[in-house]
């Protein structure tokens, strides 16, 4: 009977308490996971700029870890699946996690492919000072941990709005783009090195793109609705 | 930049395609136990050849619900029902239907196995040799396509003289199954059926459910949710209301409703938040 703290207007500890234990800490690891992957693009970046190989060679170890966590996820994921048989919400949000952690993993792997053109680079210097590549990068993140935020609260109105800053990253990275060209077209001489920039701007700009999927899955998550986010023919 | 793609608007794949025909509709059903009322206002539309499972809380009506298809609450001093039960268009409620045709139509298996004290073969021959054939060779092939439909033929072809109370649980239940189909039913009605059987058992009679949907239009009552959505097309969400009364909350198609139910309360009670 429940009538006395309804009374008292007591809200009773959730019914199912271990497995909510168990949602709970899958979160956790999640957010733990986004944390380690939004460390990765920052400190890749800070390490190309820096020129600081030993750097970008623990940002490639460190990817390890960032793979073994996705892996501890899902497999926890799995086992909460076959023994609790979660349905309705509970079911859609763990395969949400599923799906966000693996979104994560391909984020660190963006961060680890600038880690490699910085190791290729060696002993060469950038081809220009590196100003809007960190500022894709500190875009990116801020969208990645704003997005996880969105995904733990099942924030539907921030889910939608993260996405459009998607665009100021896009702009960045044209604006990249433009300027390396110029640098080639000036002096051929300089594809190789204007090549790797262009190939850490994309993976900048792939991490953005990455996000607005976690958005996608936090809409999912609290509304059962599968949809994608502002999409557009290019 | 994604490139646009058509997604399909059901995310989820619908577990029945094509047309669903209603075979019976229920409408504004009320049922009553002396003043008591026990369901109130239930509307629901049960479609031929389909499963429909109903599930809710104990006590919300669903064994009560199940056996006013067939005029079962009848049999019940002081119950009485308002509203409509239509089987394919006629009203079961009217005073002028004939009740035992109606359960021949409309057949029940129960919880617990329960076979007559009587051999296997008298078990299954029962309902027909109630309806008049005493034929032999009928009623040998009747009991044979009944036990064969409910998929127990094989395991006891050989002993059809032994008590229907000699076989396993499991058996039993499949031995009630096919006992209801000798009589040739259009509906069978299924409360918990597997409730009392291991889950061997258990599995055998969901699969069995799925040959039987070929033929019958299913109506399952079960506390078992796994169950429901294994086995089910269909499922009927129920609770009681303030005044205790039975009452219909949701009605979706499986996948709908344990995936993206639309009622909160559907969605704390298949998540297990109550019950």
């Amino acid at each position: 009977m429940d009538i006395i703290n309804r009374h008292l207007g007591i809200v009773r500890p959730p019914m199912r308490k271990t497995f909510e234990t168990e949602i709970q800490q899958l979160k956790d690891e999640m957010l733990l996971l986004g944390s380690m992957v939004e460390q990765q693009i920052i400190g890749t970046v800070e390490a190309l700029k820096k020129r600081d190989i030993e750097a970008s060679r623990r940002i490639k170890e460190t990817d390890l870890q960032v793979n073994a966590k996705r892996y501890a996820i899902e497999e926890q994921v799995m086992i909460v699946i076959a023994t609790q048989q979660p349905m309705a919400h509970d079911l859609r949000l763990l395969a949400s996690i599923l799906e966000v952690s693996g979104e994560l993993e391909r984020m660190g792997d963006y961060a680890k492919g600038i880690a490699t053109v910085s190791i290729r680079m060696g002993d060469q210097s950038l081809l220009k000072p590196l100003i809007d590549i960190p500022r894709m990068a500190q875009i990116g993140t801020d969208m990645l941990h704003r997005a996880l935020t969105a995904f733990i609260n099942e924030d539907v109105e921030a889910a939608r709005a993260i996405p459009v800053q998607d665009d100021e990253v896009d702009d960045l990275y044209n604006q990249v783009y433009h300027e390396l060209m110029m640098f080639v077209i000036q002096d051929p001489k300089t594809i190789e090195r204007a090549n790797w920039l262009l190939w850490v701007a994309h993976n900048l700009e792939r991490v953005a793109d990455r996000v607005t999927n976690i958005c996608e899955r936090t809409i999912f998550t609290a509304t059962g609705e599968m949809k994608e986010i502002g999409s557009k023919v290019d | 930049m994604a490139m646009k793609m058509e997604i399909s608007k059901s995310v989820f794949k619908p577990t029945v395609e094509g047309d669903n025909r209603t075979k019976v509709d229920i409408k504004g059903l009320s049922v009553y136990y002396g003043k008591f009322r026990a369901l109130a206002d239930i509307n629901l539309s049960v479609h031929e050849k389909r499963i429909t499972a109903i599930i809710g809380p104990s006590g919300c009506g669903k064994s009560t619900l199940l056996r006013s298809f067939n005029r079962m609450n009848d049999l019940t001093p002081g119950c009485r029902m308002e509203g409509e039960i239509y089987l394919d268009g006629e009203n079961v409620l009217s005073s002028g239907m004939d009740v035992v045709n109606v359960r021949r139509r409309v057949g029940m298996v129960f919880q617990r196995p329960n076979p007559f004290p009587k051999s296997i073969f008298d078990n299954v021959a029962y309902g027909p040799r109630l309806y008049g054939i005493h034929n032999r060779s009928d009623l040998e092939s009747i009991v044979e396509h009944s036990l064969k439909s409910s998929a127990l033929w094989n395991e006891v072809k050989d002993k059809l003289n032994q008590s229907g109370l000699s076989i396993s649980g499991g058996q039993q239940q499949r031995l009630c199954i096919a006992r209801a189909l000798a009589v040739e039913p259009e509906v069978i009605l299924m409360d918990e059926p597997a409730s009392a059987l291991d889950p061997i058992s258990t599995l055998k009679i969901e699969e069995l459910m799925q040959e039987l949907k070929k033929d019958y239009t299913i109506v399952i009552v079960t506390h078992n949710m796994q169950q429901a959505a294994r086995v089910s097309d269909f499922t009927a969400m129920m609770m009681i209301d303030e005044a205790r009364a039975g009452r219909m909350i949701e009605y979706d198609a499986t996948n709908t409703i344990f995936t993206r139910p639309k009622d909160r309360r559907t969605e704390d009670y298949v998540t297990g938040r109550f019950g």
